[in-house]
């Protein structure tokens, strides 16, 4: 059974959000590193970029897929995680503490639009 | 395998059993009657002696002239070493062939090359080659223009034409725009940079030695183009490397250019081959491949493609560039030209051009009804102008 955090706003295309003080923190899920697979590299967007909902702004490659990450929520990116360039595997290791990017959110009543963990976790059951 | 393996009758009788023909007649009855035996307007058959004469008469009308022509084209010594371990059949091969158990030559020398070219242009990873460089400009177009999710691109008009008029034809039908650096006296302008550089700028395309054989200074370019993080690409004559500035020295992101210089001959017009060279950062974004060293289950050295973005095979729609080939017996040309050179033949051949250019060059612009266009420094190349006819020179 994959790890679902409580208290996060999470997206059906397996993102995870983490609201802190006006600012998302953005990663994948559990689930979603599980099915990828070995993660040998993230194609990191740069800071200032603009992201919007429902739009992808990365992409992740592992031993056994590509696949684009689909932005949860609109607004600009402030910060990318540098680490995951030369050490992208640490999403495996620990897919909700290795956040990808963290947006200045643009309108945070879009966070009413994703799926709360008990919501998630019926989809991916 | 054997260069020359004529069939015997037995064979063929063999072979048309096989595939249920009775004879030669039979295997070619699908063509549409009136098609064979047609009454071609060629000369009669001749035998082997014949044909050679022939052809040598002809060929003997052909006058070896040193060429001068430039702008591309250079026409430097190639060691004689160099076609003898080519056209061996391990090399000389219609498909380049990448399987590490059974192309561990291939992969080698492909994997000199790329050291080679990272060497030289002091980038951190080379693919495994290119067409052509005006194909490899092309290329880097394509790479900046998505790595920065911006569709403008700012070339220098001291770029060779030939290669703006194929960066034209890519960018035409990616919907990129081209807009142009002027030059001023022979060099680019940096002013002009300044003024049309902006954020909605993917990067700049510059050439060195210029298209008129001129050595711009690109000192600056790195700084403009920080402000707006613009990338920057640098068509450089790889063979000068030795002796000028290379391009990460100028901070560039990309670096390409033909190696033609590298003791390709010119033989008709080509085979040419391009190199690409980029950054760390950027070689998700590169076209082609590359190979690297690594070792087998039994612990010993072995080469392996390393990495090929996979956009190029699984998910094209999302590729930069649909190029997945090389010009591998070129790049293994390249690689044997630069290793028996070694950095001090290069560097004696290099100047050995640089000092005959200028030699030329002062003999002629001494001449009455010559002068030089610009005034500024020159490696292989150089403009002069005359007031007589260009056509009677040539003939003369």
């Amino acid at each position: 059974m994959s790890k679902i955090v409580k208290g996060l706003y999470y997206s059906n295309t397996h993102e995870w959000v983490r609201k802190e003080s006006g600012f998302a923190y953005v990663g994948i899920t559990d689930y979603a590193q599980e099915s990828l697979g070995e993660i040998v590299f993230v194609e990191l967007p740069e800071e200032e970029d603009n992201v919007t909902c429902g739009e992808e702004f990365s992409a992740v490659e592992s031993v056994k897929a590509a696949s684009d990450l689909i932005s949860p929520v609109s607004g600009v990116i402030v910060l990318v995680n540098d680490d995951l360039e030369d050490s992208p595997e640490l999403i495996n290791e620990d897919p909700y503490e290795n956040w990808i990017i963290k947006v200045d959110l643009e309108d945070e009543s879009e966070l009413s639009k994703l799926l709360s963990a008990e919501e998630y976790e019926d989809i991916i059951k | 395998m054997f260069k020359y393996l004529p069939h015997t009758e037995q064979d063929i009788k063999d072979m048309l059993k096989v595939i249920g023909v009775s004879n030669i007649d039979e295997l070619f009855s699908e063509i549409p009657e009136g098609l064979l035996g047609l009454d071609l307007d060629v000369p009669n058959s001749h035998s082997e002696l014949e044909i050679y004469r022939k052809f040598n008469e002809l060929a003997s009308k052909n006058k070896e002239l040193v060429p001068f022509v430039g702008a591309g084209a250079y026409d430097h010594y190639t060691p004689s070493v160099i076609r003898h371990l080519i056209e061996r059949q391990e090399f000389l091969t219609a498909y380049t062939p990448y399987q590490p158990e059974i192309s561990q030559g291939t992969l080698q020398y492909i994997f000199e090359y790329q050291s080679l070219i990272c060497e030289l242009t002091g980038m951190d990873v080379s693919n495994a080659s290119m067409y052509d460089g005006a194909t490899a400009t092309a290329e880097a177009m394509f790479m900046i223009t998505s790595a920065k999710k911006k569709s403008t691109v700012l070339v220098s008009k001291t770029v060779n034409p030939n290669i703006i008029n194929v960066l034209e034809t890519y960018a035409k039908y990616r919907d990129l725009t081209i807009e142009y650096i002027e030059e001023l006296n022979g060099v680019t302008s940096i002013e002009d940079l300044k003024a049309k550089n902006n954020k909605e700028i993917a990067g700049v395309i510059v050439q060195n030695p210029n298209f008129y054989g001129i050595m711009e200074d690109f000192a600056g370019y790195r700084e403009i183009l920080d402000e707006t993080k613009g990338l920057f690409v640098m068509n450089h004559d790889p063979s000068t490397l030795s002796v000028l500035k290379s391009p990460r020295e100028y901070g560039v992101d990309i670096a390409v250019g033909d190696a033609q210089t590298l003791g390709v001959p010119l033989w008709y017009g080509g085979p040419y081959i391009g190199y690409l060279a980029t950054t760390k950062k950027l070689m998700r974004k590169m076209p082609g491949r590359i190979c690297g060293v690594t070792t087998d289950s039994e612990g010993k050295r072995a080469f392996v493609l390393t990495l090929q973005a996979r956009e190029q095979h699984i998910r094209r729609e999302k590729a930069n560039s649909n190029i997945c080939s090389n010009q591998s017996l070129l790049a293994l040309f390249v690689t044997i030209y630069l290793a028996i050179m070694g950095k001090k033949g290069l560097n004696e051949a290099q100047m050995n051009s640089f000092n005959a250019t200028h030699y030329l060059f002062d003999k002629v612009t001494n001449l009455p009804k010559f002068k030089a266009v610009y005034n500024h420094d020159f490696f292989k190349d150089c403009l002069i102008e005359t007031t007589l006819d260009p056509e009677l020179i040539n003939e003369k």
